[in-house]
């Protein structure tokens, strides 16, 4: 049915969407460019909002965490790897397994040549012995990193995720609570889990790719 | 015309490269699934954050919707987009997550709020074009995505899955479990919010006054 009403703003607004997407019909399509013809100011709305639907459409305004494809390629390749483990039991344990692995080996990242910042905590320790490419979380006007799910993190709404070198490069310094807990779960007879682990993933020194 | 070729033969190309990439996956070789996935990994990651709006939590469930999508690899259809139904399998992940992790009381009497299509007169701030190349300032970026961000997140989910994972209204409208007229409508408020809200910055000089002032709050 062709709408033959001449546009007032009230329509224009509620169908300047519609609009856009083409699914007007050609009768309001008509009333409504007659209408921006002569009104300035639902002119300004339309161009406005399509400029929107242009920025936001746009594959730059889609980004992710640095290393974030990296850290996604890696999880794929270790389930790839581990076909006997159910899912769940791999989703369930990936992120003890992980805090295991800042106590079991690894990379030092945290050598006198790679720290770009000093120490956000003076009384801290700096990292030793953690995978540089782990995922941890800082947030702000913090000055620890953390295991994802710490419940330690302070100011949450802030959380920001990077790799524990970045974290180490930028000052961070380990929590000690959560990583003290994984200490204790190991000591509590999780040696084989701690083999797999480590067996499992890859602890490289492996560089920071900004462009993912 | 030379030049809209090539970019169809790309396109082309890169279309049955997926192709036999789904059907090599599908026949056993799952280690070519990040090959097939990579494209899309930043926009699944984009509508898990859209949803959670939690850098941490949507990472994860990214990774974890990548990981379900390859176990139900035999399920896809060549019909389907290969990239929606990977965005369709992350937003019912980040839905399941929230729901999981909240009560949920108070965002469900929420949702059950109907919209009304009528969209809030106020006075529009006159609108000076953004122009795209503005978009490769990370500062531009930041922007537009607090903008984003502040929008309710009924709004902000329609408006990702459309007008950025560039999903249909019916997809979007299955992905979120919710009716067609609903993402309409919700589309259209999300588009003209963000529209007021950075025609406001602009006023206020944000764009043109980069780099931006400590303390410098545009919206």
């Amino acid at each position: 049915m062709v709408n033959e009403k001449p546009a007032n703003c009230e329509l224009v607004w509620r169908e300047i969407s519609n609009y856009l997407e083409g699914e007007v019909d050609a009768g309001l399509r008509t009333a409504m460019d007659e209408h921006f013809r002569t009104c300035a100011r639902c002119r300004s709305v339309l161009e406005g909002t399509r400029n929107v639907m242009q920025l936001y459409g746009d594959e730059r305004m889609i980004e992710a965490p640095s290393g974030y494809g990296r850290r996604l390629e890696r999880r794929l390749a270790q389930n790839l790897r581990g076909p006997s483990r159910s899912w769940s039991a791999w989703s369930a344990w990936l992120v003890p397994l992980a805090a295991l692995l800042l106590i079991t080996g690894g990379v030092r990242i945290a050598s006198s040549r790679t720290v770009a910042h000093p120490l956000l905590s003076e009384h801290a320790q700096p990292a030793h012995g953690i995978p540089s490419d782990l995922v941890v979380v800082v947030s702000a006007d913090a000055k620890e990193f953390h295991v994802r799910g710490c419940e330690f993190i302070h100011n949450k709404e802030k959380e920001r995720t990077l790799t524990a070198k970045e974290a180490v490069e930028q000052g961070y310094v380990p929590c000690v609570r959560c990583m003290r807990k994984y200490l204790q779960t190991a000591s509590a007879g999780h040696t084989a889990l701690e083999l797999e682990a480590a067996s499992q993933l890859d602890i490289e020194d492996v560089g920071l790719g900004g462009g993912e | 015309m030379a030049e809209a070729n090539v970019v169809l033969n790309n396109a082309m190309e890169g279309t049955s490269r997926e192709q036999e990439l789904i059907a090599r996956v599908q026949g056993g070789e799952n280690e070519l699934f990040y090959e097939l996935v990579r494209p899309y990994e930043r926009r699944v990651y984009a509508a898990a954050l859209a949803i959670l709006r939690h850098e941490a939590d949507a990472e994860e469930v990214a990774q974890e919707a990548v990981l379900k999508a390859l176990r139900g690899i035999r399920q896809f259809r060549a019909e389907a987009r290969f990239s929606t139904w990977l965005i369709q399998i992350t937003v019912n992940e980040a839905l399941m997550r929230r729901r999981r992790e909240r009560s949920g009381m108070m965002e469900g009497i929420d949702d059950q709020r109907d919209e009304d299509g009528q969209y809030t007169r106020r006075d529009f701030a006159d609108w000076r074009e953004i122009p795209s190349e503005a978009l490769e300032r990370k500062e531009v970026r930041q922007k537009l995505a607090r903008a984003l961000a502040s929008l309710d997140r009924k709004y902000r989910e329609v408006f990702v899955l459309r007008d950025m994972e560039q999903l249909n209204i019916q997809e979007t409208a299955e992905a979120l479990g919710i009716s067609v007229a609903s993402v309409k409508t919700r589309l259209l408020r999300a588009r003209l919010m963000l529209r007021d809200l950075l025609a406001g910055g602009w006023e206020q000089g944000w764009f043109s006054r980069l780099p931006f002032e400590k303390g410098t709050k545009p919206w």
